[in-house]
């Protein structure tokens, strides 16, 4: 529901369907009455502004200016207004409402004149309007004219109109920074942002006086809504940060932390240096940080602690580093700080993190940082640009208290952290629906394979690097198993993302019948057995059920070729803790393990083997 | 384009605007027919058409449409001329 950026010209011709939705979703509203009062046609504007309200957990009830009537509305009041009692008042005025405007042949004298005049008569109707209603007035700036006279000159020149603009914004902002109660809603910079050009459409204005684009109505009743649901207290608290390809670019558990790009030196490296920054800055407003990650937390911290890493471990209130689902981590966060799931911001590069926490968090606020099924990696050129024009930090009122509730919450949230139980995790993979392909090594993926075999780190329990030969001579090789999984999800394709390459061995035995009949040998049992080599996922896919499917398959494969017992290695190394136990959570039985963490593990077929994997359809 | 696929794509935009799956339009249906379309309302559903075709009607267009027989015919047009 908060998500951003929405879609304009959807939110537009379906804004019906929309409200009717939203009014009947049960969501507990707080109810506000809010006059428009208009210098141009409102309407559309209301009917947006209802939807952002509505959304954000305001239900709104509005009161319309008669078209243009914004001054006689606020100078002499009417009786509907005021039965009607506004919660706040918002005046929609624009450039098309200045009458009177600087002429070539004015003196400096006249447009000081001119100046104060037209301030005067917006600032007595504000004055007027928080006599009558001593409530919240919100007042439109002005953006810049369609044309320039003087080209260039318009900006310097005492008669010129982009000058006239600037200075009559400027008194407003005065004016604003010395009221209580007063805010300005800045269209001067929702008109850039937007593209002037475009926000300017003389067509609807000629045909409907709307002073703006159609298509631009939403953005600016967003704005205004922003604006209402910060007065009212429904602003976001914190951000919930993903550290790989969010923070940095690239896997800090693979890369290394020399690997990541960071920094100076690259152009992707400054762009996340960039927006280490921009978050940097949140700080100060009081937007509290936190850390959602799958990584171990050692690695987490290694990265934070990067020589170009603007931000440090310290900035954060609370980190959760590890291998549990995301949208644990998340309650845990807001647990840790007592603040509702609804007052936090995720951000992650990765959609299906995304889609989790909006089916899992209801209320979360989850903004599109990177597009669905983009195949060219995260834009993080483009994560600044989507958080801040979400608004969700809109400051309204500023303390000095603000500034400091980072380390009010840090202190909180260590003494705090708690463990939280997360509900229905099924259900979501159920929503992925996912599908596999798991099929012996194909010449057609040896590059991929090999390239995986030299990258992964993490869930890889040998960490033995093939190259491409050697692959290819598995593949071949009728007594070698090969294995590799590709995962879909109707967010797209992940690619391959498993492997699993077995030799197969005979069995042999030592027992003392044995090696009475064998002359003191120990002989082969006829038995053959798979001794896995390799056996390596991407952290991406982590519980996902896909390890399962792949031993399932493993399972599948080993009792065509009527093998029955399946033994695992484990060789520990700086990156690959987080697999120490896989083959026994895989069902193997520990056989045994040396001084540094190696281990071996061995897996019998039973008679009636049952798939594990719950949620994935399997193609072979 | 067929005028028939013209109509398809255009019940759609009368129903997801006006939010009324009965929708259903033909040449002569005209403003009066429908709950809600009145001049405020037509704004929006002007531009939702032109998103629908990707199109822009010309203003004079806009104000002398009298039913949805002679936006069809307009729609038909601007597409003809742009294939």
């Amino acid at each position: 529901m908060n998500n951003y950026p929405f879609d304009p010209d959807d939110m537009l011709k379906r804004s019906r369907r929309i409200r009717r939705e939203l009014l009947a979703d049960g969501t507990p509203r707080i109810h506000k009455k809010i006059a428009v009062l208009g210098g141009s046609t409102t309407h559309d504007i209301i009917r947006m502004m209802e939807i952002f309200l509505l959304r954000q957990g305001i239900e709104p009830e509005f009161y319309e200016s008669e078209y243009a009537q914004y001054y006689e509305d606020a100078m002499f009041g009417n009786e509907t207004l005021d039965s009607f009692a506004p919660d706040v008042i918002y005046i929609h005025t624009t450039y098309r409402n200045l009458k009177e405007l600087p002429e070539m042949s004015m003196s400096r004298e006249d447009v000081e004149a001119l100046l104060g005049r037209t301030a005067d008569r917006f600032a007595g109707m504000w004055e007027k309007l928080t006599e009558r209603f001593r409530c919240p007035i919100i007042q439109n700036n002005f953006e810049y004219p369609a044309w320039r006279l003087e080209g260039n000159r318009d900006a310097s020149d005492y008669r010129g109109r982009v000058r006239f603009v600037s200075r009559l914004n400027e008194r407003f902002a005065a004016y604003a920074d010395t009221h209580e109660n007063f805010y300005l809603h800045d269209i001067n910079y929702l008109a850039a942002s937007y593209g002037l050009d475009a926000w300017l459409d003389d067509a609807f204005w000629s045909l409907y006086k709307y002073a703006l684009a159609m298509k631009a109505i939403p953005l600016l009743a967003f704005s205004v809504s922003n604006i209402i649901k910060s007065i009212y207290g429904k602003n976001k608290k914190a951000l919930v940060l993903d550290l790989d390809n969010t923070l940095w670019g690239g896997v800090i558990g693979d890369d290394g932390v020399d690997g990541i790009e960071l920094g100076e030196e690259t152009a992707l490296g400054e762009t996340y240096r960039e927006f280490q920054s921009y978050l940097k800055e949140q700080k100060s407003i009081g937007v509290l940080l936190t850390v959602d990650s799958k990584n171990e937390e050692t690695n987490a911290l290694a990265g934070l602690r990067h020589p170009e890493s603007v931000l440090r471990p310290e900035d954060f209130v609370d980190i959760r580093a590890n291998w549990e689902p995301k949208s644990a981590n998340f309650a845990a966060i807001a647990g840790d700080l007592n603040i509702g799931a609804d007052s936090m911001v995720f951000v992650d590069d990765n959609p299906a993190e995304r889609e989790i926490i909006r089916q899992q968090v209801p209320g979360a606020a989850v903004p599109e940082i990177t597009e669905n099924g983009a195949v060219d990696g995260p834009r993080p050129e483009n994560y600044i640009r989507v958080l801040d024009h979400a608004g969700y930090f809109e400051v309204t009122t500023f303390s000095a208290e603000d500034a400091k509730k980072s380390e009010m919450y840090r202190a909180n949230a260590e003494r705090k952290r708690a463990q939280t139980s997360f509900a229905d995790y099924g259900e979501y993979l159920k929503s992925l629906e996912m599908r596999a392909e798991i099929r012996p090594f194909e010449p057609v993926h040896y590059a991929r394979i090999t390239q995986l075999t030299n990258k992964s780190n993490q869930f890889n329990l040998t960490t033995k690097r093939f190259t491409e030969p050697e692959i290819a001579r598995a593949a071949e090789d009728p007594e070698t198993v090969t294995l590799y999984g590709r995962l879909e999800d109707r967010f797209g394709d992940n690619g391959i993302v498993s492997l699993i390459v077995g030799s197969e061995a005979m069995t042999v035995t030592d027992d003392e019948e044995t090696l009475r009949k064998n002359g003191g040998r120990p002989a082969e049992t006829g038995d053959r057995a798979l001794l896995i080599d390799l056996w390596l996922m991407s952290c991406r896919v982590l519980k996902r059920d896909m390890e399962y499917a792949m031993m399932d398959a493993l399972v599948a494969e080993c009792s065509r070729r009527h093998i029955r017992q399946i033994f695992g290695y484990y060789y520990p190394t700086a990156k690959n803790a987080m697999v120490k136990d896989f083959y026994g959570r895989m069902g193997f039985t520990k056989l045994g393990e040396d001084g540094k963490g190696a281990s071996q593990w061995k897996f019998t077929i039973p008679a009636v083997y049952t798939n594990q994997n719950r949620y994935i359809r399997v193609n072979r | 384009m067929t005028r028939d696929e013209i109509y398809d794509r255009l019940n759609e935009v009368f129903r997801d605007v006006f939010d009324d799956e009965s929708i259903t339009v033909n040449d002569r249906t005209t403003s009066a027919d429908i709950d809600g379309w009145d001049s405020l309302e037509h704004i929006n559903l002007i531009a939702a058409v032109e998103q629908e075709f990707g199109i822009h009607f010309a203003m004079g267009q806009i104000v002398t449409m009298k039913n949805v027989g002679e936006m069809a015919n307009i729609i038909a047009e601007k597409l003809a001329a742009r294939s």
